[in-house]
């Protein structure tokens, strides 16, 4: 099963590389991370989908909140706002160019780059739309791709709050660590 | 006040009360020595490696209950304190280490002496931090002791490049609060729900037993433990890391639990109804096969460390906080019992299977450590190596007080122990520190010996020669047919010999009738001493749980 956690970070050099360690050494999976400073320019946002079970989530959060570089750690629910983003290079001729701007089309992506015999598409998404377009167009030759991992947001008026956690100093003991 | 940040980082460490320094100079650290040359107040203990010098500041970090510290250079002075990081690490020692680093404008150039050494130990520290502006350099020495003592003690790391070392900066000196306020500041975070129900399943409990971690000696709970051992009337086990946390000669103590545990200890955790664990983190040394483990127990799991809870063993009630702070309210609301006869059933296991041992030689290793307990009256500091040294000096010593048994337990450094002992010595002059050791281990940090040497620490050196890796052909003469792969070592070092070279007297030890004298004379030396003692190499740890059997399926 896949869990989306948000991880609010310090924006310091070599905390990704800090979070990311973690998963490796302490044998944990990561479907997909992608992070990025916040509105508040000294957090970063990391989104990870970890796969396991409710053991290895549990796991996660509790290694995670070691890390004296993590803010805060929160469980993204399944039916919050989740985007991925790919870029895909596919092979379209002019016999093919429009069956596959039908398919894209369908799928409400978007050509970004036309040349003679290839375009790009771009899509956004949820990871199973995205699959989706990707096994359809592998019929058409798909050169190239890159993808995103994802990224999401809890719906309504539910949102992750920091502002009452103190993080410039820090103090003795009140950190269980 | 205007200082350079070598000259700041000496003055950090008078604000948190450091006396003591284990280090090595080196090409990076130069600033930092020239400012420690005038700084009479902390004593510099040179070592002969940076090892040593990272297991001398562990040692004395788990002697005294301070936080030890060390200066290196960078490079190779950074990467050799890797194992003794880890060390510290796996055992929850409070260290800070600083390491000297190559100028800013060279990192990542492949410069000379350059690694990438907050990398390399981002595993194994509770933190750690490269410093790239000089002003943040007093606030960040302030936070790494902090970080180091605090919660779940740990090794946090200090990288200095060379240019902050000579950047003048504005230093205002800070009062520091060194004693931890763990107690008051977390009381707010306790789980009170799951407090309540611990306290009613100890209540409900007809056969429950105690066990101790090495969170009761961090947490100085020792005193509070004994209460309320005797207040419900349990029995007690000890991890390696537990030893000292109750006292070795109190009736309900019933030793190690675990793969080199005692029958009665491990026949109780397969036996009662309910596993009180304080501080500790059912280690797969005291679990070995988790599906057979304390089949009928239901297991409360208290520890400062949340991540703890659960990890391991699949455990009924967790209660996260302070190990002394749960005892202070256990204490007041648990309902005292009466001994029964899960208490008679104990004590029949006891005289049934006690831990004993045959000799196959003259001189028996068990009998050395019995002895030692004798004729220091229990109030010696022992280190060790790792191995059989080690689980016999666990076994046969009965520790009394926190703080009096220091070994690397999670990690299990061979060498650890010649380091240690040089830190515990520097800590506590009051107490007699022994460090018991194998000759395989002694003779991978041995060269500390010039240290001991050096600076006349008055430490004795109980070198248990089987002329072999003792635990690995234990498990060979076991487990793999008796094919004794590589761990033979042979007559190669004559340990006599080699003590005189670093100026320590010598003792050599082959037979039982010699122990007395010999340990008795050495105790009364206010000097460096070793003492060989020439065992025999089929003698073995027993019992022994074989791996993927069950705690009370043992062998002896």
């Amino acid at each position: 099963m896949k869990h989306l956690l948000a991880v609010l970070v310090e924006n310091h050099p070599g905390v990704l590389s800090k979070v990311s360690g973690l998963f490796s050494r302490r044998g944990f999976n990561i479907h997909s991370l992608a992070v990025c400073v916040t509105e508040d320019p000294s957090i970063s946002r990391i989104t990870i989908v970890v796969e396991g079970d409710e053991y290895v989530v549990e796991q996660v959060t509790k290694q995670l909140n070691k890390l004296i570089d993590v803010i805060k750690v929160s469980k993204i629910s399944q039916d919050s706002v989740t985007r991925e983003l790919a870029l895909i290079k596919v092979r379209a001729d002019s016999q093919t160019r429009h069956e596959i701007i039908e398919i894209i089309n369908i799928f409400r992506a978007q050509i970004v780059d036309v040349a003679k015999d290839h375009l790009i598409v771009e899509i956004t998404g949820d990871s199973e739309k995205i699959t989706a377009l990707v096994d359809m167009l592998r019929d058409y030759d798909i050169k190239e791709m890159v993808r995103t991992g994802a990224i999401a947001l809890d719906r309504g008026s539910k949102m992750i709050r920091y502002e009452d956690i103190d993080r410039g100093g820090y103090q003795n003991g009140c950190n269980v660590l | 006040m205007k200082l350079t940040g070598a000259q700041v980082l000496v003055e950090c460490l008078r604000e948190q009360g450091v006396d003591t320094i284990f280090g090595y100079p080196g090409g990076a650290v130069l600033s930092i020595y020239d400012a420690l040359y005038d700084a009479d107040d902390i004593r510099h203990i040179l070592t002969a490696h940076e090892q040593g010098a990272t297991h001398a500041a562990d040692g004395y970090a788990r002697a005294t209950g301070k936080v030890g510290v060390v200066i290196v250079t960078s490079g190779p002075g950074a990467t050799n304190t890797v194992t003794g990081i880890a060390t510290a690490y796996m055992d929850s020692v409070p260290i800070v280490v600083f390491t000297g680093q190559v100028a800013n404008s060279l990192i990542g150039k492949d410069s000379f002496q350059e690694v990438d050494i907050t990398g390399i130990t981002n595993p194994i520290t509770k933190h750690n931090y490269i410093v790239k502006d000089a002003e943040q350099l007093p606030h960040i020495i302030r936070q790494a002791f902090s970080i180091a003592r605090s919660g779940r003690p740990g090794p946090v790391l200090v990288d200095i490049p060379k240019d902050i070392q000579t950047t003048i900066i504005d230093y205002t000196p800070k009062k520091i609060e060194t004693k931890e306020s763990n107690s008051s500041n977390q009381l707010e975070q306790v789980d009170f729900d799951n407090i309540k129900k611990a306290i009613d399943a100890i209540n409900d409990s007809q056969r429950p037993v105690i066990y101790a971690g090495g969170g009761v000696n961090i947490a100085g709970a020792n005193d509070k433990l004994v209460e309320f051992a005797e207040k419900i009337k349990a029995p007690v086990s000890c991890s390696l890391m537990g030893m000292g946390a109750f006292p070795g000669d109190h009736p309900y103590y019933m030793g190690m639990v675990g793969m080199h545990g005692t029958r009665y200890s491990n026949y109780a955790f397969s036996n009662c109804d309910l596993i009180i664990a304080m501080g500790a983190r059912f280690s797969d040394r005291v679990v070995s096969n988790v599906e057979k483990f304390a089949p009928k127990a239901k297991i409360i799991h208290v520890d400062i460390d949340p991540a703890e809870l659960g990890k391991n063993v699949m455990t009924h009630i967790q209660v996260c906080g302070d190990v002394g702070q749960i005892l202070d309210i256990f204490n007041r609301h648990v309902q005292e019992k009466q001994e029964s006869s899960w208490n008679k059933q104990i004590e029949e296991w006891k005289k049934a299977y006690p831990l004993k041992y045959k000799c196959n030689g003259n001189l028996s290793p068990q009998y050395i450590i019995e002895k030692l307990y004798e004729l220091t009256e229990g109030q010696a500091i022992l280190t060790t190596e790792v191995g059989q040294n080690q689980m016999w000096a666990a076994q046969f010593y009965k520790f009394s007080q926190p703080r009096t048994f220091i070994s690397s337990g999670g990690l299990g450094t061979m060498g650890y122990g010649l380091g240690a002992s040089i830190g515990a010595a520097l800590g506590r002059p009051d107490k007699k520190v022994i460090n018991v050791a194998g000759d395989g281990s002694f003779r991978m940090n041995s060269t500390e010996l010039a240290t001991v040497s050096r600076y006349q620490i008055p430490i004795i050196q109980l070198v248990l020669n089987n002329s072999s890796l003792g635990m690995v052909r234990q498990w060979q003469d076991l487990f793999y047919n008796k094919r004794y792969s590589h761990s033979q070592l042979g007559q190669g070092v004559d340990f006599i010999k080699l003590a005189e070279a670093y100026g320590i007297k010598a003792f050599k030890l082959d037979h039982n009738d010699q122990v007395e004298s010999v340990l008795s004379q050495a105790l009364e030396l206010k000097e460096p001493v070793l003492i060989e003692c020439v065992i025999h190499p089929d003698d073995k740890v027993y019992p022994i749980v074989p791996p993927g059997a069950g705690i009370d399926e043992l062998i002896d």
